[in-house]
Formats: C-alpha cells, sequence, structure tokens
C-alpha cells in the first residue's frame, strides 16, 4: 500500500528527543504515520522504541520537539492536525490514539468483559449519580452490548467471563488490543503484539492486525521484534539505534539498507 | 432479559423485610433478650459498617492508601450534633464560653443535620484533595492523616463553636437501631451499585494499573477525586450517626487510632469487598466490647493475669499483624456475598456449572 495520492497524516513528531539525566533514549525522532498505514518502529533492544511511544502518548512530555495527532475516531474522518505535546496520556486516548504495552497491563482483577467496559469508560456520558441511580442504564446497557460485540469480533468471546490473568499469554495480548479497541481509536499503537507468541501464533497476529485495521478504519504503529511479521504486513519502518532514527523506508528498502543489517547484527567483522 | 423475581432476588427481598421486622421488633424492646446496651452495640456495629464502607471504597475499591477518615467523621459528627441540638441545650452545654449566635440559633430535623454532615466532609475532602490527591502510596497516607490530625486540632481550639477539649455533650439520641440500619442499609445498596457501574470499574482499573487505566483515557486525578469526595460523605454520615449513637463527643474521639479501628475492619474483610466489610466491622465492634473482660483481669486455671488496660486491643493489633502476615486477603479478599455461591457450596461440583448458573 504504497502511498500515491497525498493520504491524511494522522500523526507526526517533530524532532521529538527524550533524555532521562545524561541518557538520550530518543533523539532528533521524526516520524510520519498516514491514514491507513501500518508502520513499524524496530530496533535492537534498548534503542528507544517504547519511550518514543511513551512520548507519542502522552506517558512523558518529550524534553525538545513536538507532537502532532489529528484527533478522531474509528470510522470517522480524522480532523485536523493539532500539536499534543505536553498533553496528559488520558487527553490523548480521549483524542483517538490508543495504545498496548510491552509488558502486558490488563485490569487484573477483572474478567475480559469487564477490561473491555472499562475500555469504554472515556466515551461515557451519564454522570457519576446517573451512572450509580440507574438512570444512565440505557448507556450501560449499549456498552455492555459493545463489548460482547467486540468480543465476539476478535474471536474472544469463548472467555469472557474468565479472570484475564488466568488467560494464556496470547489471548492476553489479544485482549489488550480489543481493550485499546474499546476507545474507539483511529490511531493504535502496538508495543510488541508479538512478544512472546509462537510461530503459528504469530502468523494469526498477522491477519489479526491487517483485519482489524480494515474493520476499524485504523492506522497502526507498531514496534517489533519478529522481522517476518515486520516485513510482511508493514507500509514503511522506522529503524531506531541509540534513540537514533538510522534508517526509513519500505520494508524492501530497509532489508537491503547496510547500516541497519551492521545495526542488528554488531559491527561487521570485516569492516 | 427483564429478571423480574429471579429466586436470588426473592431471598433478597425476603432477608430485607425479615431484618427490617427485626429491628422494629428490637427498637419496640419486643425481644425480651436484647437489652439497651445490645442495642447499643449493634448501633456501633452498623456505624462502623458505615465508616468501613468508606474507607473501603478509597483504600480497596481505588487502590488509595489515604487514612483522613476520622477528621472527616469528625466534621460529620460536629456539623450534624451542632445542628439537630436544640438552642436551649446548646447553651447549657456551652457552659464556659457561650457558643456563637448564628450557630446557637439553628435548629434542624436530624436529617436535614446528617445530610449536611456529610456534605461538609464532602465539601472539605475536595478542597484537601486537590494538593493531597496529586500524592501516591505511604505519601498519601502521610498527608491525609496529616490533614485528619490538623482538623482535629482546630476543632479543639474552636472554643466558641465546638466547645473546645470538653465537647459536646446531649446530643440528641435520633439514630436509634431503625436509623443505624436503614441508612447501612442505604449505604450497602449505593456502594453495590456504584463498584458494578461504569465508575466503579474505573476506580478498580484505577487500583489495578493506574499507567493502563490513564491510557484507557480514565482521567486519573477526577475519578479518584470522586472516590474520595464520596468516601468522605459517607465518613461524615457515619460521624454524624456516631455522634447521635454515643451522644456526646469530643476532639479526642477523632484521634488516628479511629482510623486505625477502620483499617483494621477493613483489611479483615478483604478490601475490595462490601460484605468482608460488613461482616467483620459486625464481628470486630461486637469481639471488642464483649472482650472486655481482658482489659479487667482475669484468671485462666492457675494462671492470674492482672489488670492491664488496653489488653483486648494488644490482641486485635496481633491478630491484624497476623492476617497482614499470613492471610492478607483478609476474610473475604475481593468477593462478594451471592446467593449463588452460597448454594454453590450445598451443591456437589460438576464441570460446566458455571455456565448454566450464568
Ligand atoms: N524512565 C526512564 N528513566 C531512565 N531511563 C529510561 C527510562 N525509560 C527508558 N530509559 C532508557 O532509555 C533507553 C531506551 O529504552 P526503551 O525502553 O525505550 O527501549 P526499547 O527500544 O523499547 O527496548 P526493548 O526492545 O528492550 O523494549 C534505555 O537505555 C532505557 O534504560
Ligand atoms: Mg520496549
Amino acid at each position: 500500500m504504497s502511498e500515491t495520492t497525498a493520504a491524511r497524516r494522522v500523526l507526526h513528531t517533530e524532532a521529538a528527543t527524550m533524555r532521562f539525566g545524561g541518557v538520550t533514549a530518543v533523539n532528533n525522532l521524526n516520524v510520519e504515520v498516514f491514514e491507513g498505514e501500518i508502520v513499524a518502529l524496530i530496533g535492537p533492544n534498548g534503542a528507544g522504541k517504547t519511550t518514543a511511544f511513551n512520548l507519542i502518548t502522552g506517558v512523558y512530555t518529550p524534553t525538545e520537539g513536538k507532537v502532532f495527532f489529528a484527533p478522531g475516531r474509528s470510522g470517522e474522518a480524522p480532523q485536523a492536525e493539532t500539536e499534543i505535546t505536553g498533553k496528559k496520556a488520558d487527553a490523548i486516548t480521549r483524542m483517538g490514539m490508543a495504545r498496548t504495552f510491552q509488558n502486558i497491563r490488563l485490569f487484573k482483577t477483572q474478567t475480559v468483559f469487564e477490561n473491555i467496559l472499562i475500555g469504554q469508560h472515556l466515551h461515557i456520558k451519564s454522570g457519576l449519580f446517573s451512572a450509580v441511580l440507574g438512570i444512565g442504564h440505557k448507556e450501560e446497557k449499549a456498552m455492555r452490548e459493545r463489548a460482547d460485540e467486540l468480543l465476539q469480533l476478535l474471536g474472544l468471546d469463548h472467555v469472557r467471563n474468565e479472570p484475564c490473568a488466568s488467560l494464556p499469554y496470547g489471548l492476553q495480548r489479544k485482549l489488550e488490543i480489543a481493550r485499546a479497541l474499546a476507545t474507539n481509536p483511529t490511531l493504535l499503537l502496538l508495543d510488541e503484539p508479538a512478544a512472546g507468541m509462537n510461530p503459528q501464533e504469530t502468523v494469526e497476529l498477522t491477519d489479526f492486525i491487517r483485519d482489524i485495521r480494515s474493520r476499524f478504519s485504523l492506522s497502526v504503529l507498531m514496534i517489533e521484534h519478529h522481522m517476518d511479521l515486520v516485513m510482511d504486513i508493514s507500509d514503511r519502518i522506522y529503524v531506531l539505534d541509540f534513540g537514533q532514527t538510522i534508517a526509513a523506508g519500505t520494508p524492501a528498502e530497509i532489508q537491503n539498507n547496510p547500516r541497519v543489517i551492521e545495526a542488528y547484527l554488531g559491527v561487521d567483522a570485516d569492516a | 432479559m427483564k429478571k423480574s423475581l429471579s429466586l436470588p432476588r426473592i431471598l433478597t427481598i425476603a432477608c430485607l423485610v425479615l431484618l427490617a421486622v427485626m429491628v422494629q421488633l428490637i427498637s419496640m424492646g419486643a425481644l425480651p433478650f436484647i437489652d439497651n446496651y445490645m442495642i447499643r452495640v449493634l448501633n456501633l456495629c452498623a456505624v462502623y459498617a458505615i465508616l468501613g464502607l468508606s474507607m473501603n471504597l478509597v483504600n480497596g475499591f481505588t487502590g488509595m492508601f489515604s487514612l483522613g477518615q476520622a477528621g472527616f467523621m469528625a466534621v460529620g459528627a460536629y456539623v450534624t450534633a451542632l445542628f439537630a441540638m436544640t438552642p436551649e441545650v446548646k447553651e447549657r452545654v456551652f457552659y464556659l464560653e457561650p457558643i456563637e449566635e448564628w450557630l446557637g440559633a439553628i435548629h434542624m430535623p436530624f436529617i436535614v443535620a446528617l445530610l449536611l454532615g456529610g456534605l461538609a466532609a464532602a465539601v472539605l475532602s475536595f478542597f484537601i484533595g486537590f494538593p493531597v490527591l496529586r500524592l501516591k502510596g505511604d505519601y498519601l497516607a502521610i498527608a491525609t492523616l496529616g490533614f485528619a490530625e490538623i482538623i482535629r486540632i482546630i476543632f479543639l481550639n474552636l472554643q466558641t463553636i465546638t466547645n473546645g477539649a470538653m465537647g459536646v455533650k446531649n446530643i440528641p439520641p435520633t439514630a436509634d437501631i431503625r436509623w443505624c440500619f436503614a441508612v447501612l442499609t442505604l449505604m450497602v445498596v449505593f456502594m453495590l451499585r456504584l463498584i458494578n457501574s461504569s465508575y466503579g470499574r474505573a476506580f478498580k482499573a484505577i487500583r489495578d494499573d493506574e499507567i493502563a487505566a490513564e491510557a484507557m483515557g480514565i482521567n486519573l486525578f477526577k475519578h479518584k477525586m470522586m472516590s474520595f469526595i464520596l468516601s468522605s460523605f459517607i465518613a461524615g454520615i457515619g460521624g454524624g450517626l456516631m455522634a447521635s449513637v454515643v451522644s456526646a463527643i469530643t476532639p479526642n474521639l477523632f484521634r488516628f487510632t479511629l482510623a486505625y479501628d477502620i483499617l483494621l475492619i477493613v483489611v479483615l474483610g478483604g478490601q475490595g469487598s462490601i460484605t468482608g466489610t460488613v461482616v467483620s466491622a459486625f464481628v470486630i465492634t461486637a469481639a471488642k466490647e464483649w472482650l472486655r473482660w481482658l482489659d479487667a483481669g482475669f484468671s485462666l486455671g492457675p494462671i492470674t493475669v492482672p489488670e492491664i488496660a488496653g489488653l483486648r486491643m494488644v490482641i486485635f493489633s496481633v491478630l491484624l499483624m497476623v492476617i497482614i502476615l499470613f492471610y492478607r486477603q483478609g476474610f473475604f479478599g475481593s468477593r462478594e456475598f451471592s446467593w449463588e455461591g452460597l448454594f454453590n457450596i450445598f451443591r456437589p461440583k460438576k464441570k460446566g456449572d458455571k455456565k448454566e448458573a450464568a
């Protein structure tokens, strides 16, 4: 899906930099994601990928640089780009950007179904008292129906009432994606969705991501170590190493880029 | 999907009716084996259950370690007492220095005074919440405890409003057993509905994982504030009831040890369990009364234990430590009572049972 006409840009960072004391975890990052794209962020361990996610999603405020996002909900056209630098994570999610975490962060005392319900809380219209007194029971019912729909759509309905902590690893990852989708985003950020999955599950995940991309009209930014998955699914790839963006391009371009090969294999023996 | 009259529903209603009848009979003095002392203990049990619910909302359901309960109770207790007392009684109670004129003249029905007590506590918690709810864990505990102490010290020194260290006596004993159990029932229903609402789920999400909750678009500060204010409102109501039940209050009643007593109830019952809080409030409050003989000195066969004031508190503290060391979940963990659960105990376990029950 290489871009032909000027697709709308949903996300971009402008020279975003994140320093922790003396460590520059991310340096001068310029990432762009266009509508409907799947973009991958790859790089060796400690390259700064998760930190890049954190400064995009508002967990951190970048030390320098800016982040722009075109807000909107899934299925609707995103609005004009606005700056989100320094906005809080919850506000950014409410604008239509959702994420998963590298080290799964489900609400572990809750069931699968409840996790999905919590993902919808941000859009609630009933106030506290109408929700408690049952005046908002229509909305509650709609939330429950939508949660069931989502579970069915994503093939999680058979574990609906299980405590999420008891799910196998692969399903937990899937549930985390489902929970992010429950917030109704236009842009989905996945931090190593295939981590801990076997090859079979990884192949399924590839289809799954493609499927939700078109079903929910998403753009996806994804961190991933499984190269098969990355090369198969990505429209474009950014490569980070020690916080620097060392390459950007299509999968074919990245596969043949000597700097990328070097970063992944260590310093070339005969260089 | 109208679940008009399912068996659990009928049972619940039946139990509530039974409770109401019992309470009515007790308050009419129709049950000779329940004397005034026992009624007083039952009232205290109900009040402590309400206070436990208040603390459980913040600590057990929202995962904030707050120990400010005593302060909010004090506010509720004083507001309720001073608004519900008649001007004549107030004039007699404030004999050292007369009460402020406007406050002395106020007199309103107990229910209004009680609601205002709860509201006053809620409003105060809103202002306290702004600085302290940005803190986490132990820091929040220290800050809230500190605020509760500040409130107590202020009350100690507002001679013309609170009567200072002498406290307020002759508070109308309106809160009889019917009041206490009615308010407790209301609070339990409110908590159950809250916890099972979308907001309650958001509270639990914050407790389970703040970062994930925030990533789900939940405004942490706003939701913590909601939980804190509701909890303080309930604490204020509990304090107001307590004032009426014990009929005399002093600032010293609301020392930080009170927060510790309530914490004991919540931890023993299970953080995040409404059932647990109510059960453990009754067990602990009743046990504390009936174990008074421990303090008076006793003999176990050849061993004679002399009079040691506070021995029963030592026993409760040891109990708390044991629970925290070996049985952190408390009686109920985060589980709730349900009729289905009760039936399942008596039914032989079969595979696939769970699905049929749903
Ligand atoms: N909060 C923090 N405080 C200090 N240093 C941090 C913090 N977060 C990340 N770092 C540092 O920033 C660098 C990049 O970390 P980051 O987690 O972004 O790497 P990553 O590319 O996601 O690696 P991995 O593939 O292992 O997940 C590391 O050196 C890490 O130690
Ligand atoms: Mg990472």
